[in-house]
């Protein structure tokens, strides 16, 4: 049963696909300045991410080793594929905010890593886990930035007003640069920051040290 | 030696064991000020020479003050000049209290011109020194580095290049920006690929560009609303330019720098003035501030040859281009940043010509941006390491070539 959890919560905190591993950084910019936008993306990603685990292990032992790329990618695009057409039609003001960001998850690098990594070696249950466990991992990160993009950018939460605007009477004046995705990367660096002063071990060696080039020994 | 010896007695409280190692930063602060480092350098390669980053940066600080005492003057020279126009009693904020208090608004007193100045200028200044200074100390007494003179030209630049009357909160906010991810999440001076004066302004530019871009902010008084010159050329070509009195601009004028903008920018003349004591000082490089002319120039001549019948901005002459806007305060303050700039000779000429040839291509072609000074060197900073990458390849290929390796 431990297995399962740590499956399940390992890529929250210890290792986020996106904190750690650095995948999926693309969309994270360009779908984070509204949270009820965002919100259904982690949960297309998430479901993308479980399902194409889950058909990718099952079939696991029957593909050929050198055609299973191509093998993946017909399975995870049918899967976008259906999350698209299912979002135009049941939430369609939300899938036009989304755009092509929906069909761009098939060269989402979480998607792909997950079926290489995980669900070619495990069975199709743990799998299954480990896929909502990645989305969620990159669904933590996407409503962080998107809370703060979307309340310092916009003032509101969820279209709720938090921070009364300027331009409607109140005093709280809109950060222009949260509208705009570089500022998701200050927002992902900085969250990264947070996370590895807290867990020292996902902290890079470094490459290179700097020598210490002056003393006061032997100072005139 | 009282002081001295006070010093001395103090310091083993703040080395490591000691009761107060963590503020060891501060305490080096304090230290340096009075007295030379006894800290000498032992690794190679060194260069041995008698001015040290200490000296760089405070020479760098007092060179900053020519345009920034004109700055102060013109401030409150453009303000009086547009309050008289408009028949209004001051400038309609609390800056008015003081003001008040020590001056009128006579256009043609110098009194008058600086206090309104000053006024708007040091507020600022002081808010973005004490900031940047906490950031500063935070992360010097947390990361266990010096707290660096560098500071001290971040501030009095990252002052100069904001309008007179930007909200303190937002100067604090941009110089926050600019100390913290320009330069220390690198490691402070030194490990920066920003500059950090201009990675705050382009913060604030982004963020909140009402008040840091557009026709009111430039000058010092509530309700004034004029293009600069810089927008009114990118708008309608040359003949139309007119300064806030409503009287034409002449080259000269612009020269000396009777015009609005950013607090220390307009006067070429206050900048050049601060060029000769950084290149007599031999502080900052000539190659890059002859790269910066040399590139505009270049550009700007292509341009006017090119023409243009819908774009007036093609026809400005590269005269115009040098005297406009914080082309020249950029060329000598900004682009020379030791830092974040190229190292090598041939990459320093590469690094100005490119920074001149993006200014004048913003600034003409983009028609969002009147002025592309800031985000040229910002981006010519960004390939700084790449340019000197290829320089030095190129020399080992073309000493190999030659036999000498």
């Amino acid at each position: 049963m431990s297995s399962v959890k740590q499956i399940l919560l390992t890529p929250l905190f210890e290792n986020n696909p996106i904190a750690l591993q650095i995948l999926g950084v693309c969309s994270a910019l360009a779908v984070t300045t509204q949270l009820s936008v965002t919100l259904v993306m982690c949960v297309a990603l998430t479901t993308v991410t479980a399902f194409s685990n889950l058909f990718i292990s099952m079939i696991r032992n029957h593909m050929p080793s050198s055609i299973r790329i191509i093998v993946q990618m017909t399975i995870i695009a049918s899967l976008v594929i259906a999350v698209d057409q299912f979002l135009q039609a049941f939430a369609y003001e939300i899938s036009k905010n989304l755009s092509v960001f929906v069909g761009l998850i098939i060269t989402n690098c979480i998607v792909m890593g997950r079926a290489e990594a995980f669900a070619m070696k495990n069975p199709p249950g743990l799998s299954f886990l480990d896929g909502i466990g990645n989305g969620m991992g990159y669904s933590l990160v996407l409503v962080v930035v998107a809370s703060v993009r979307e309340l310092f950018g916009s003032g509101s939460l969820l279209g709720f007003q938090i921070l009364p605007l300027i331009e409607n009477g109140g005093w709280y004046q809109a950060n222009g640069l949260m509208l705009l995705s570089p500022s998701a990367f200050f927002i992902i660096g900085f969250f990264i920051w947070a996370l590895r002063s807290v867990k020292k071990d996902q902290v890079e060696t470094r490459e290179f040290r700097m020598a210490s080039h002056s003393t006061e020994e032997g100072a005139f | 030696m009282g002081l001295r010896r006070i010093l001395d007695d103090m310091e083993p409280h703040f080395k490591k064991g000691g009761r107060y190692a963590s503020w060891y930063a501060l305490f080096e602060a304090v230290d340096t000020i009075f007295y030379t480092p006894s800290k000498v350098t032992v690794a190679e390669p060194h260069v041995r020479d008698g001015i040290d980053l200490k000296r760089v940066m405070i020479t760098v600080w007092f060179a900053a003050f020519f345009p920034m005492f004109y700055g102060m003057f013109n401030v409150g020279f453009q303000a009086n000049s547009a309050i008289v126009a408009m028949g209004l009693e001051g400038s309609g904020d609390w800056h008015q209290i003081i003001i008040g208090a020590l001056a009128g608004h006579d256009p043609a007193s110098i009194w008058d011109n600086f206090v309104y100045g000053a006024a708007h200028y040091i507020p600022i200044y002081l808010i973005v020194f004490m900031v940047g200074g906490f950031w500063e100390v935070l992360f010097a007494t947390k990361r266990g580095h010096e707290i660096n003179e560098g500071f001290f030209v971040t501030s009095i630049l990252f002052t100069l290049i904001v309008p007179p009357d930007i909200p303190l909160w937002q100067a604090a906010l941009g110089i926050s920006f600019g100390i913290v991810v320009g330069k220390e999440v690198f490691g402070g001076t030194g490990k920066n690929f920003l500059n950090p004066a201009l990675t705050g302004r382009a913060f604030l530019f982004f963020a909140y560009a009402p008040q840091i871009s557009g026709d009111s902010v430039w000058t010092a008084v509530d309700g004034f609303s004029g293009a600069t010159p810089l927008s009114q050329v990118a708008a309608n070509g040359l003949p139309v330019i007119a300064a806030a009195t409503g009287q034409g601009l002449t080259w000269l004028d612009a020269f000396f720098g009777q015009m609005q903008g950013s607090i220390g920018e307009t006067s070429t003349l206050a900048i050049l003035l601060g060029a000769c004591v950084l290149l007599v000082t031999r502080i900052a490089s000539w190659r890059i501030m002859l790269g910066v002319f040399l590139g505009m120039c270049a550009t700007a001549t292509l341009f006017n040859f090119i023409g243009s019948d819908t774009n007036p901005g093609f026809a400005t002459p590269w005269y115009w281009h040098f005297v406009l806007g914080g082309f020249a305060f950029g060329m000598v303050f900004m682009a020379t940043d030791p830092v974040s700039s190229s190292m090598t000779s041939t990459g320093k000429w590469i690094f100005g010509a490119l920074i001149g040839f993006m200014i004048v291509l913003i600034r003409v072609v983009n028609p969002a941006y009147p002025e592309g000074t800031m985000l040229a060197i910002l981006f010519a900073n960004l390939f700084a390491p790449l340019i000197d990458y290829f320089v030095v390849k190129a020399n080992i290929s073309r000493r190999r070539a030659r036999g000498v390796l």
